[in-house]
């Protein structure tokens, strides 16, 4: 056990963990409910933040503002600064183990300009640039030989009290998708790389079905702590019915957005949650809301938006050359995760987390497009090094951890729910209310009646449950743990936004339209619930 | 309109909805009539590669299929099924592996042109699906066959100018690799990134010649068995 680490979660957050945790000596294993190359990274389209050079008069020092200023006063300065300080080094690193960037002319990383950035630094490999990054760090963890465990779903982490009374991690339980049998993995250190919970949102998100929050909610249960988790980045374009994404670049080209009378109503390039709140109005008073691309040309379209063209025909059944694409706001990207310090570690002994589920204080109320990327390479190392080195240090036995049994009791458990009630139609439910009442605009009274809806299903649990009670590879069962996750994590999403009386980025409340000084904290979650604001 | 699926024996769902692409089809199975359907998906966009089924014999994505009265879903070929339409990726990724498709070390300050860049600006774009892996007849003979994606994936990197040791790329593809493929094409049919396997080993053969290979079969003219290379 001394000297193990376990990364779980095997996208770009938990992949550049496992190399650097295994570049620093530490025996590492990665553990993932999917396989590598499937996770949520490979979703990820604009590029990678880093000022590179100081053409166009862009510096780190302007990297940093403009991360600051979208932050909306809610990121940790220092943070950032480290963030934009190492990204330079972060592309240098990915370059140098293979991942095809575009260039430019000049021989040089090609660069893009994406919203809310002073200039063009956003590194790309074509539309590609999160699956071209994650299927060469997977590559790379092959040529170092790190162990990855495919296709385990993670149960809880375990952990201990020690002589003083403080806590620490001691591996991880979970759930082998395959044989259906449980599985005790002990470490004496943990990474939680398990990405976000967008698929609160469920058919109101652009992610994949995957990002269901499970490290977040393992991490509190645990006795973690959670932190912002009311600021949820809704993306202004993605398709009405399925909400794929339709990426910023359709807009960047001189797409405009018009709603039922084919009238404009929004400059188009504002921020994400400008042009979102824009939309959401236009909805609300009944309009449905369209992308043109139409003037751009057949030949502009097919040269320089293929992916787009492509997503729209299959997806919409609409020929964007001819027809308009109709689009909504979904849930995107969510800021909120669990509260590390800045050595990527909780206040759980040994438990590091890393990306998206965990809450680095870079992005606060409102993410930069290209600080999502940057994010997991940054912090992923830095989570992976510290990691190893507090693996390296640990000299406790780790005994008395709960057994086999114990979750085998658990799962025998939910297989006798008696399940009246189909838990897919409360999760589509869930999603539909959550995007009504907590989406772009908020407030005390939806609020309220979310959570009472919230706590209703969790009450309604055991009437829920799985009709498939098959051992082996019982998705249905799978999902059903997905669920109740997500509706833990909806609990604590609901009590972040109630409690902050104030707008800000992502969070914006009706009755309480204006930014309060007072509110310049984050707010923090424990497992008890309590609600409480630190800087 | 009627869909046939693959489970321990075929069995046919009532949906009703034209238009829709097979994974949705699939949710709505899943989601209002049989909880226990088993398959994978993911991005629903065709970038993450998990939902490839065969229907009617032929690879696709599930999320960019459109679902057609009658169709018949079945899970991917040359892989063992561990349940419905879900098949056990590990033996198919462990040749990513066997054939070491990686960088062999760390390049630094190796500066790419935008010409260096295309060469390999394709390959890169594959997601793992494994449709050509399904589709490849190499493996009715040749369990141990490194394999269309695999290769490709290793034509990537030994085409790449940050390949600091491209002979040692080669060397690992020469058993069980480039002259094993039959040059069929049909990954090239199945592939929905629009990716050329076959083409890849071409190139990983001309580039093995090179470097002094020859094709192992041409043995075979003076009444050798015994090399392990397949015989037609």
């Amino acid at each position: 056990m001394k000297n193990r680490v376990i990364v779980v979660g095997a996208g770009g957050a938990g992949l550049v963990a496992a190399l650097n945790a295994h570049e620093n000596g530490a025996k590492v294993s990665v553990i993932t409910k999917e396989y590598p190359t499937r996770s949520q990274t490979c979703m990820a389209q604009g590029g990678i933040n880093a000022v590179l050079s100081g053409d166009e008069g862009d510096s780190i020092e302007i990297h940093v503002q403009n991360t600051l200023k979208s932050a909306n006063a809610l990121a940790n300065e220092s943070a950032v600064r480290y963030m934009c300080e190492e990204a330079p080094k972060a592309v240098a690193w990915l370059d140098s183990i293979g991942v095809p960037f575009s260039r430019t002319p000049k021989s040089k990383i090609a660069q893009r300009k994406l919203g809310g950035a002073y200039a063009a630094r956003a590194c790309y490999a074509q539309d590609y640039t999160g699956l071209k990054i994650l299927h060469t760090l997977y590559d790379r963890c092959l040529a170092e030989g790190i162990e990855i465990l495919n296709e385990r779903y993670l149960l809880e982490l375990l952990s201990k009290l020690d002589e003083s009374g403080k806590k620490h991690i001691c591996g991880v339980s979970l759930l082998n998708k395959r044989s259906g049998e449980i599985e005790i993995h002990k470490a004496s250190s943990v990474i939680i790389a398990t990405g976000g919970y967008s698929r609160l949102y469920h058919n109101y998100s652009t992610n994949s079905l995957s990002s269901t929050g499970d490290g977040i909610a393992s991490a509190l249960r645990a006795g973690a702590r959670v932190s912002d988790m009311e600021f949820v980045q809704f993306h202004p374009t993605a398709l009405k019915n399925s909400s794929i994404l339709i990426s910023e670049s359709a807009r960047g080209a001189g797409g405009y957005l018009l709603n039922s009378k084919g009238k404009r109503f929004v400059n188009e390039l504002l921020p994400r949650d400008e042009v979102s709140k824009a939309i959401h109005d236009e909805i609300v008073k009944g309009e449905d809301i369209y992308l043109d691309i139409r003037h751009l040309g057949a030949e502009f379209i097919e040269k320089e938006l293929p992916q787009e063209a492509k997503l729209a025909k299959l997806y919409e059944n609409v020929d964007p050359v001819h027809d308009l694409i109709p689009i909504k706001p979904a849930a995107h990207y969510t800021m909120g995760g669990i509260e590390v310090d800045m050595n990527s570690s909780t206040c759980i002994a040994g438990l590091f987390a890393a990306g998206e589920c965990a809450n680095h204080k870079v992005h606060g109320a409102n993410r930069l497009g290209g600080n999502s990327l940057l994010e997991l390479v940054v912090f992923g190392r830095q989570a992976g090094v510290n990691a190893a080195k507090y693996a390296k240090e640990f000299s406790k036995e780790i005994s008395h951890v709960k057994e086999k049994e114990f979750f085998e009791d658990e799962i025998a458990e939910i297989k006798r729910f008696t399940n009246e009630i189909n838990f897919y139609e409360k999760q589509a439910y869930l999603g539909e209310f959550f995007y009504k009442n907590v989406g772009i605009k908020r407030d005390k009274e939806a609020l309220q009646e979310t959570l009472k809806l919230v706590e209703e299903m969790r009450d309604d649990l055991p009437k829920m449950g799985v009709s498939d009670k098959t051992k082996e590879y019982n998705t249905n069962l799978i999902e059903f743990l997905e669920f109740k996750n997500m509706l833990m994590l909806a609990e604590a999403v609901l009590l972040c936004a109630i409690s902050r009386q104030e707008s800000r980025g992502a969070h914006f409340r009706i009755d309480f339209a204006k930014t309060d000084e007072k509110y310049t904290a984050h707010t923090i979650v424990d497992s008890d619930k309590r609600v409480s604001y630190e800087n | 309109m009627k869909i046939n699926i693959q489970r321990q024996s075929v069995v046919t769902y009532n949906v009703d909805m034209e238009g829709a692409t097979l994974l949705e089809v699939l949710n709505e199975i899943k989601r209002s009539q049989d909880p226990s359907l088993a398959y994978s998906s993911g991005c629903r966009s065709s970038v993450c590669g998990s939902c490839a089924v065969r229907v009617n014999g032929r690879e696709v994505l599930a999320c960019s299929y459109h679902a057609k009265d009658g169709d018949l879903v079945e899970p991917l070929n040359n892989t063992p099924v561990l349940r419905d339409l879900v098949v056990d990726m590990d033996g198919a990724y462990s040749f990513n592996a066997k054939a070491k498709a990686w960088q062999s070390s760390l390049a630094e300050n190796v500066s790419l042109s935008e010409e260096n860049q295309h060469i390999n600006e394709l390959q890169s774009d594959c997601i793992l699906c494994a449709s050509c892996y399904s589709a490849c007849p190499v493996y009715a003979v040749n369990s141990e066959f490194l394999g269309p994606f695999s290769l490709t994936r290793v034509w990537r990197y030994v085409s790449d100018k940050r390949e600091s040791n491209p002979k040692s790329k080669i060397d690992a593809v020469q058993t069980n690799g480039v002259w094993d493929c039959t040059l069929c094409n049909e990954c090239t049919i199945v592939c929905p990134q629009g990716i050329s396997s076959k083409a890849d080993i071409e190139k990983l053969r001309a580039k093995s010649s090179m470097f002094g290979y020859m094709d192992p079969s041409f043995g075979n003219f003076g009444g050798s068995f015994n090399d392990g290379s397949p015989v037609f």
